[in-house]
Parts: C-alpha cells; structure tokens; sequence
C-alpha cells in the first residue's frame, strides 16, 4: 500500500514538471515571439533567412526533378537546368560558391507547404505566378524567370488539330498545378466536353497518356517540350495551336522577410542586367577596368550596392562569373543547341524586344 | 461511522490513493487540453506571423477545375464545397462496394483456408501470404499501370461477348436505361421491396416458432424477384430499354463504364483486404470447437447444414469485431486512391488545398470525414455484433 502509493507520487511528479514546462512554453506566446535566430531548425525564423543560410553553410532550394531543361535529376544524382541555374546564381551571390546549395525536389502539390513550413528558403519550380498564390500562400514572387503559356499535346496520328475538337476525350493533367484550372476554363469557354485524369506526378501523367489512357494532355509548353525531349519517339507528338493561358514563372520566398525577397529579386535582375550590358562568364574581367558608372556600380567596383542587399559588394560579379548572365543561362539549358530548342521569344531582353527588363542597379 | 474509520487510520491526503487517483486523473486531462491548447495557439500565431489566412469561406468560392468521375452534377462553376462533395461520394462508393467484395471474398478464401483439399488449402494460404505482405501502395500503382492501362487501346477495344468492350479508357457494358414504363415500374420494384421484406418477417416468426430457421436469404430475394418479373409483363410499356456501348468519335457512348482508376482502386483494396478478413474468418471458424461440429455431424446435419446452422453462428461473434477493424482499414485505404488518379476525396481535397492554399482548413476536414466514415460504420458493425451477441441466461 505505501508502495504503491509511492510510486504513483513519483509518477506525479514528473507529470507535474511536465505540465510546469508546458506553462512555462506557453506564457511568452502571446507577446510577439522574440528574433531568436534557430541553429538546428532548418530555414524556420521569419526576418532572418540570410543569417539561418550563412550559418547552416548553404542554400535550400525547392526545385522540380521531372522536367529536362527547367530542373531534373540526372541519372548521376545531380540537378540540372534553367532554375537549377537560379538556385546556383543565389548561392554565388551569397557565398561566392555557386554550389552551396541542396536541392530539394518537390512534386507540384508539395510545393507551397514546404515553404510555408520554412523547409526550403526558396521555391525555384517553373512556378507560376498568380494573385491567389501571392495572397493565400504566406509567400511572395519575386521577378518572373520564365515567361510561359500552357500548351496541349496529342499524338500526331490522332487527327486533332485545334482545342475546339477535342470533344469526348480524355485529357491527362497534373494535380495542384494552374494547368489544372485554366484547362477547366478554357474548356468551358470553348463549350468542349472533355474528362480530366487527374494525377499527382508528372511521371505518371505522362505515361497515362504515352499508354492512351488519354487523348491528350496538358502543362505549360516549357514543360510539353521538356517531356517531349525525353519520349520514346518525340516526332510522333505535337503541340495544339492554342495557348491556353500566361504563364509567368518564377521565385517564391516566404513572407515576413523583405531582405531575403530582395536578395533573390536581385539576383535574377543582375542576371538581366548582366545581358543587356553584354557581360558573360567568359568576358566580365574584362569589365574591370571599365569607366561605365552603371557597369562599375553593378560589379562592385563603386557604391556599395552588395552591403545594401546584405550581401558583398561582388555579388553581381560572382553571379555572372560563376554562373552567367540570363541569355548563358538559358542557352545552356533550353536554347536552339539543347533538345529543347526553345526561343527566346517574350524572355528576350528588352532591348532586343523582349519583356526582360531589369531596373537600375543603382 | 465510516468518518471515524477513516480517522482512525487517518492517512495523510496526498498518500490516500482515492485522493491520489482523482488528482493524477484531473492533471492527465489537464496535461492534454494545456498541449492541444499550445498546439494551436502555436499554430495561429505562426499563420499570422506569416500572413496566412485561416477560415473555411473558401468552401463557398468556385472550384475552378473539373472532376473525371462525379456522381452528383459538377462543373468547374460548382463550389469547393460541391467539389469535396463530390469526392466524399466517390469514396463511398469505393469503399461501399469495397466492404461488399472483399467480405465475400475473404470469406471464400477463409473457408478455402481449412478445406482438406491440398491444393486448395495451399493456394489460399499463398494468397493471404503474398497479399498481406505487399504494401497496398505499391500494389494499386502495379495494379493501375502495369494492368489496367496497358489494356488495349480505345481503338482496339477487346470485344467480349455482350459486347463488352475492354479497353484502358475503361470497361464498357450494356446497360439498361429507363423507358416509357418506368415511372411506373418504379412502384412495382417499391411493391416488390415491401414483399420481400414481408416474407422474410413471416419466415423468422415461423423459424422462431418451429426451431427450424428457414433460408431467409434465399426465400425473400426471390420473392422481390417474382414480383418484379410480374411487373414486367402486366406494366404498359418499356419499364427499361438496354443500352448498348459503340464506340462513336474518340469515346463509347451508351452502356455504362467504369474507369480504369475506378477499377484498379477497387481490386486493390478488395485483394488486399480480402487477404485480411480471409485470416479474420478462418481464426473465427476455428475458435468454434471441434465438438459442436462432431455433434452436428452426430445429429445427422448435412455438411452445408453444420455450417449454416451450427458453425458460422458461433463463428460470426468472433469474427465481427475484428471484420470491423478490417472495415475501417479499407475505408481508410481508399485514400491511397489519388496514386491511381482516382478522383477520392482526398485526391480533391489535396487539390482544393493547392488551389486554395488552404492546408490546415482541408487537413481538418479530412480527418472529420475520415472520422465519420469510420465512426459510421463501428456504429452499424456494434449494433449488429450486440445483436448476434450470445444472450447470457
Ligand atoms: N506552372 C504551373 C505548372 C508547373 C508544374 O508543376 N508542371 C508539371 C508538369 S511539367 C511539373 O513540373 N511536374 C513535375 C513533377 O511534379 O515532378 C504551376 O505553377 O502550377
């Protein structure tokens, strides 16, 4: 009996400690949690995202692994394209080392909650910018990439040649994409009947339609052309005619930390910049010398624009340098000598009639 | 009296155990509602910190996308709400049909199970090892592209007597579609229904009375059976007209189909529960003594009799509880659904919370309607296990 009675004080007393440390976890939550930079958490703290990545030692980049050209997952184990290309300009940007970063790949619907949960410090995942993932999402965009529109593909042999014929078909798509709601709009404005299967990769979307399962399917076209790459016999497939809807694609950070959005929105104009003034890997020390005011400001040699992003004055340099400027980026992975064969198209500089137009780095 | 007892051996309130239990019962509650509370005040403020929104107003705005397989009228205009709706009503269906074949399947392979037959017995017993051991995951996603979507081509359906066509845009049978003497051919299946349920009150009166329970399951399907065949020759007109799948344009018209989603979906979890309730039923024949049996056989019973009469009465008590269980599991499973493009309602809530950018609000609301389904049915399965149940006298 006193035994007993024993124990259960002892098992008392440890539920009490417990409660009494709940209390103690509890009481400052209502007042505004303190800056307290987190060591071991991953990109967790708000307002402090350059200083959790210096002090971990590298970038966590949200990319995709599916798409040759855009990000995909080389059958060494390394990642690879268009917005690879960013995530390493971000890294040279902050640590003057374009290969700081990890990579986490992530399917389309996983993207959104992995940066609210602060597991990644950016999403760089041919994603597209729109008013309710601005709003809704507790993250911001910063400059678009990547102009893109949406696109259908059908076999050659199936005899559709526009969206309007489409009637009765099966069409295969991916969940939590936009590619989801505009093909349902446009559909409806078209007044075509079609069936969506819907799936939660791009993988299997693919293969459902490879195997029939569908008449056709749809993504932006960056994307049908990055899969087409990889086909069996990509001769055997076309694009419709239609675009279905704009397709802006770029960087997402989280919200609450306006020097981080602004070190990421930096990096992609610098990459801009960097084109129009003609300045390439290959070519930027010879700019060192250079008299141009605005090219001396941008590579650090006056002002101090790097310590104004919280970075170092060579930050722009290092980005061209280590990674290129926009048109090496793109050339590189989906211009006319890579599969893709993309044109520049709208993501042509502004001075070669392009929408890609940097403001001053000044 | 009790007062001076208690003084006597007056111990000290914090080492009376009645006090002690009552204390340790108040601070365990405690314990739990100050962590829930943490939890979600830890949660708000850090939605808030981040500028998420929280509230369910989204339910009320338009979807935005289309859904492959609805059994409720949908379009892209519909709400979110319709949309969720939508996706509870495929997963019911699912698992509905589900629950129904793989309890006659498991049954079938449970009683295969203890047959004397070698083959049989051995056969079974592969089937519950192989099924029960692979992951239901990996199992549906074999199943869906490895089966059913390498299935001929719409083009070059497989044509079944019928016809059915077997295609991997989906299974095509002939159907029946109401005529002109439907409506009042509905009243004659209603008419048909109230005999049925008639006889089978008549016949358990009789068998309690008699102690000789007649075969209630044979005699009252059979009994709606002759009424609606009556009604087909005495009602004027067409009551159905059958519908007949052609292949017309890119897709079958008329007849009815399946999906191939739809199916991959419900053979997954019918083989892979069946394999479960199989062990349930074959551990609930064998917890039945092997007198009752021997008795039965002494009395004269038939095998079948011996079964019906004397095994599976008292297999059944034994076996319900844990059926159950494999009940929940499978409408539980059914979630796996969206690894096969089945539009569940996980699969549209997983898509409403992308579009939305609503996570926390639908990760509520599935577990509510997880909750349902499952408290659904542990409520029907206790009631019917309270009334099998033995009747101590
Ligand atoms: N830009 C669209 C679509 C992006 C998207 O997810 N595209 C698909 C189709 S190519 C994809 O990248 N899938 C790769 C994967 O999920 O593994 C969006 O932001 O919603």
């Amino acid at each position: 009996m006193v035994r007993k009675s024993f124990i259960m004080l002892a098992l008392l007393l440890v539920l009490a400690l417990t409660l009494a440390a709940c209390g103690q976890a509890t009481t400052p939550a209502p007042a505004p949690a303190p800056e307290q930079p987190a060591v071991s958490e991953p990109a967790q703290v708000a307002g402090n995202t350059l200083a959790t990545i210096k002090a971990r030692g590298k970038l966590i980049c949200g990319v995709n692994q599916a798409v040759p050209g855009f990000g995909f997952l080389q059958s060494d184990g390394s990642f690879a394209g268009f917005d690879i290309d960013f995530c390493k300009a971000l890294s040279a940007a902050i640590f003057g080392d374009p290969n700081m970063v990890e990579y986490r790949p992530l399917t389309a619907s996983e993207r959104f909650t992995t940066l609210q949960a602060g597991e990644i410090d950016v999403l760089i995942r041919n994603t597209t910018w729109t008013l309710t993932r601005d709003t809704e999402l507790g993250g911001n965009f910063v400059h678009t990439t990547f102009y893109d529109g949406q696109g259908i593909q059908v076999p050659v042999d199936s005899g559709i040649n526009s969206i309007t014929e489409l009637g009765g078909t099966a069409i295969c798509v991916q969940q939590g994409t936009t590619t989801e709601l505009n093909l349902a709009d446009q559909m409806a404005a078209v007044g075509v009947q079609y069936t969506p299967v819907v799936f939660e990769t791009a993988d299997e979307t693919v293969n459902a339609y490879l195997e029939g399962r569908c008449d056709a399917w749809t993504t932006d076209m960056s994307g049908i052309v990055a899969r087409q790459s990889i086909f069996p016999d990509p001769t055997a497939h076309k694009i419709l005619p239609e675009v279905l809807s704009k397709e802006p694609l770029g960087p997402m950070v989280r919200h609450g930390d306006d020097q981080w959005f602004d070190i990421v929105q930096w990096t992609v104009f610098a990459t801009f910049q960097a084109e129009e003034f003609g300045i390439t890997s290959q070519n930027i020390d010879t700019f060192m010398s250079t008299e141009n005011p605005n090219i001396r400001q941008m590579l650090g040699l006056e002002g101090e624009m790097g310590v104004k992003l919280g970075l170092s004055n060579d930050w722009a340099y290092n980005i061209v340098k280590l990674v290129g400027n926009y048109a090496e980026i793109f050339n590189r992975n989906l211009g006319p000598d890579t599969p893709l064969g993309l044109a520049r198209g709208l993501n042509a500089s502004w001075v070669d009639g392009g929408l890609l137009y940097a403001p001053p780095i000044r | 009296m009790t007062t001076t007892s208690s003084e006597q051996h007056a111990v000290p309130f914090w080492r009376d155990e009645r006090y002690l239990q009552v204390l340790a019962q108040i601070l365990v509650v405690a314990i739990i509602a100050g962590t829930l509370y943490y939890l979600a005040n830890n949660l708000v403020t850090a939605l808030a910190a981040q500028n998420i929104p929280i509230g369910f107003d989204f339910l009320r705005l338009t979807a935005g996308f289309d859904i492959g397989e609805s059994s409720i009228a949908y379009s892209r205009a519909s709400t979110n709400a319709q949309a969720l709706l939508v996706g509870v009503l495929n997963t019911l269906r699912v698992s509905f049909l589900g629950i129904i074949f793989s309890t006659i399947l498991g049954a079938i392979v449970g009683v295969a199970r203890l047959s004397n037959n070698w083959l049989v017995n051995k056969l079974a017993g592969i089937y519950v090892e192989i099924l029960r051991n692979i992951p239901l995951l990996v199992f549906l996603i074999f199943l869906y592209s490895a089966a059913f979507v390498k299935l001929p081509r719409i083009t070059e359906a497989l044509e079944l007597p019928g016809p059915i066509y077997l295609t991997n845009r989906g299974f095509f049978v002939p159907w029946a579609e109401p005529g002109d003497g439907w409506s009042t051919y509905r009243w004659v299946l209603w008419v048909g229904l109230l005999v049925a349920i008639v006889v089978a009150w008549v016949l358990r009166r009789q068998g309690q009375r008699t102690g000789r329970m007649p075969l209630i399951l044979l005699w009252a399907p059979l009994a709606f059976v002759v009424v609606a065949l009556l009604g087909w020759f005495i009602v004027p007109g067409q009551p159905l007209v059958s519908s007949i799948p052609v292949l017309e344009g890119r897709n079958f018209t008329g007849g009815n189909g399946l999906t191939p989603e739809f199916m991959a979906v419900l053979l997954g979890l019918v083989v892979y529960t069946s394999a479960f309730i199989a062990e349930v039923v074959r551990a609930g024949i064998q917890a039945v003594s092997k007198g009752q049996r021997e008795a039965a056989t002494a009395l004269g019973l038939s095998g079948f009799q011996t079964l019906r009469l004397v095994i599976l009465p008292q297999a059944q008590r034994v076996i319900i509880p844990p059926l159950t269980s494999q009940y929940l599991n499978l409408t539980k499973n059914s979630s796996l659904a969206v690894a096969a493009g089945y539009p569940d309602v996980y699969a549209i809530g997983r898509t409403i919370q992308n579009q939305s950018g609503r996570s926390i609000e639908i990760i509520a609301l599935m577990m509510i309607v997880y909750l349902a389904f499952s408290l659904g049915t542990s409520l029907f399965m206790n009631w019917y296990n309270k009334r099998i149940r033995l009747v101590e006298r």
